[in-house]
């Protein structure tokens, strides 16, 4: 929701970013203030996906140039998980399977890690476990999920309710929720939407990077962004998602190149 | 290697049998007057061998321990951390003799009365019909000179036999403690399953204090139609010994067998595991974890043989390997040609902790017949970034996030042995070994 005098919590200014010594992002602008939801939607390989990482701070992509502030302060001066530390939270397309590690045990892991950079008390492991239940209704999952380990055999909606269940544990500024909704049924979608839904506050803001707009009409964007070869081309409120639906994305870039004088 | 210095080495060991009793039984005293001679006709393997070429054993040669015979009076109190919790059937041996003392049969009063869980020499002259057909007749001899001389040394061992559609409900403890330097002991097990019958079986070796000593085990484990076994394996000998082993497992019709085989000690260690699936429809899980440092060598040789059809077998073996030592994997897959309809898939995975560690891994598919399906795998590498990288984003430093990710490397085979006590211990092994600061 775009509250009134709301700080801008992310600023993205020209940023550009290769991967293997190729450029994926070529100059991105974009701003993001507490409160809002903005959707960053375009084809297979425009760099939306680049865009997350590259925020999270994934070594193998190498920020080339711009500038992107968090909170008034340089991200880039900031290690992964002390960007995590900080608020930045990156649901991955992909979640990592690690079979071994009880999930209760990572999810109280990263929990109280994140808890104690913030000054804030750890849970041992019997609080946590009714803190972590109560996180979980919210997703509909069984506590089952538990004594699981992280993601392993997890199907694909099981891996992305964990995802945001991670979300709800760690209670980032922002999040950046990568091709969430891919490989997920109606119900689980809904579910998910649900969950980021009711995570939302005036203070944290989201970024949902997409394919598609099925998400868009659970978690409805403030501001709609499409990318186009490592570029925002055009953005606009959520009509343009079902512009895009309807329309698909080839009309955007054609209005953009005409725009361009191409 | 000097081949004199080999043979004379054999020479030496066969000595050892000077003081070994004779049995009243015939066929006994043949088997084992058997093995003598196949011991005599092959000589101690060097890395010219195909079957070793990775694990060099001139050390062991150099060293020409003798047995133990005489019965430890070691007490409960100084072995009973090795003990699983809740207690229960254990057969103790103490340098590969049989102690009593320390060893229990206890069973829930609901159990069958039948199954038999005692030392090998009581019961022989006894059940002669129910041993037999089993006992030296699963683990080949004539082509692997230390099941040769195991059996040479045959004398009193482990033995387990199931009754048909018997389920045990308690895991059967076998614990061979080390208590003496440069002592040889040539422990042996024999596990009958029975049709329909269940059991599981830890066989724990263990050393009371660290030290340089030999064992040479063997184990065989015959399972009847539709018997289910799982065998949990721990070799946590001392660090400075050395462990040359034998398993050797037969499966009848719709049989099951889980084999979770851990190797955390000895200086060199040698594992064959030789599964032959002759029913049809057999089913087995081999799983492994070696979790080696400093100098050790560890070497696993398994051999998953699909004699009859519809037979599955599932295989995953893991080595983490630190310092500069040297982990071995031969994971040989036959599919004989009667064999159709296998459904065979094995991974061997392995993690080098330090730029001196050294894997050498080989799947090895002996397929012959057309109507099969058969998949392996094998990867030999450091940590994977994209998991290092979703831990770091979930605000876990890089050390934690490699720390945890090489702890549940481990853990994962760990975790599927069903005693929690013993899982517990060895998670924490695992633990203590793969973390850094």
């Amino acid at each position: 929701m775009i509250y009134q005098n709301s700080k801008p919590l992310l600023e993205v200014r020209e940023l550009r970013a290769t991967v293997n010594g190729i450029e994926i992002l070529k100059g991105i602008d974009l701003t993001v203030r507490s409160g809002e939801v903005h959707a960053i939607m375009g084809t297979n390989g425009s760099g939306k996906s680049t865009f997350a990482k590259v925020l999270a701070g994934h070594a193998a992509y190498v920020v080339t140039g711009g500038t992107v502030a968090f909170k008034g302060k340089n991200l880039f001066e900031l290690a992964p998980e002390e960007r995590a530390r900080a608020g930045v939270f990156l649901a991955f397309q992909y979640p990592i399977e690690i079979p071994g590690v009880a999930n209760n045990q990572f999810l109280r892991l990263t929990y109280n890690t994140v808890q104690a950079q913030r000054g804030k008390d750890e849970l041992d492991p019997l609080e946590f476990d009714d803190f972590v239940r109560e996180k979980m209704k919210l997703l509909e999952m069984s506590p089952d999920f538990l004594d699981r380990s992280v993601n392993a055999g997890f199907s694909g909606g099981e891996k992305k309710r964990n995802e945001i269940l991670q979300m709800a544990l760690l209670e980032p500024l922002l999040a950046i929720l990568d091709e969430t909704d891919s490989g997920l049924d109606i119900d689980a979608l809904r579910i998910v939407a649900n969950g980021v839904n009711q995570l939302a506050t005036k203070d944290n803001a989201t970024i949902l990077v997409t394919h598609y707009q099925r998400l868009l009409n659970y978690i409805v964007p403030d501001y709609v962004h499409v990318m186009e070869s490592g570029r925002i081309i055009k953005t606009g409120g959520k009509q343009l998602a079902l512009d895009l639906e309807t329309h698909g994305y080839d009309w955007v870039s054609i209005e953009q190149r005409a725009a361009a004088g191409v | 290697m000097n081949v004199a210095t080999a043979s004379g080495y054999l020479e030496s060991l066969l000595h050892g049998r000077l003081q070994l009793p004779a049995s009243q039984l015939a066929w006994f005293n043949r088997l084992r007057a058997d093995a003598v001679e196949r011991v005599g006709a092959q000589r101690v393997p060097t890395t010219r061998n195909e079957e070793w070429r990775f694990t060099d054993i001139s050390p062991l040669i150099k060293l020409p321990f003798q047995p133990v015979y005489a019965a430890s009076n070691l007490q409960a109190a100084e072995v009973e951390h090795f003990y699983l919790d809740p207690a229960a059937p254990r057969l103790v041996f103490v340098d590969g003799v049989y102690a009593p003392q320390l060893s229990t049969q206890l069973l829930s009063p609901a159990t069958d009365s039948n199954i038999m869980i005692t030392n090998l020499s009581a019961a022989v002259s006894a059940h002669v019909m129910a041993l037999e057909p089993h006992l030296g007749r699963h683990a080949e001899f004539h082509n692997n000179v230390f099941t040769a001389l195991n059996t040479s040394f045959l004398h009193d061992g482990a033995l387990i036999i199931v009754p048909r559609n018997v389920s045990v409900d308690m895991p059967v403890h076998l614990l061979f403690i080390a208590t003496q330097k440069e002592a040889a002991s040539y422990p042996r097990c024999l596990l009958i399953a029975e049709s329909g019958s269940a059991v599981t079986v830890i066989e724990d070796h263990v050393a009371l204090q660290e030290g340089v000593y030999a064992t040479n085990v063997v184990a065989e484990i015959a399972l009847a139609d539709n018997a289910r076994v799982n065998h949990i394996r721990v070799q946590r000998d001392s660090s400075q010994a050395f462990h040359i082993a034998s398993c050797a497992v037969s499966l009848a019709q719709a049989s099951c067998y889980r084999s979770t085989s851990i190797t955390l000690g000895a200086r060199i260690s040698r594992y064959n595991l030789s599964v032959r699936l002759t029913g049809e429809g057999a089913e087995c899980t081999v799983d492994g974890l070696t979790l080696i440092a400093e100098r050790q060598l560890a070497d696993t040789h398994t051999c998953i043989d699909h004699v009859k059809p519809y037979g599955i077998s599932r295989q995953s073996h893991k080595c983490i390997v630190d310092g500069a030592a040297h982990a071995v994997f031969n994971g040989k897959i036959i599919v004989h040609p009667d064999a159709q309809h296998t459904d065979s898939t094995q991974s061997s995975r392995n993690l080098l902790l330090s730029g001196r560690a050294h894997i050498d891994t080989k799947p090895q598919l002996e397929i012959f017949a057309d109507d099969v399906k058969c998949a392996h795998g094998a990867t030999v590498g450091q940590l994977d970034s994209e998991e290092i990288f979703y831990l770091m984003s979930r605000g876990l430093s890089e050390m934690t996030a490699r720390n945890l990710l090489t702890y549940a490397f481990g853990a994962e085979i760990i975790e599927r042995i069903p005693i929690a006590s013993l899982k517990h211990q060895l998670e924490q092994t695992v633990l203590e070994r793969t973390q850094r600061n």
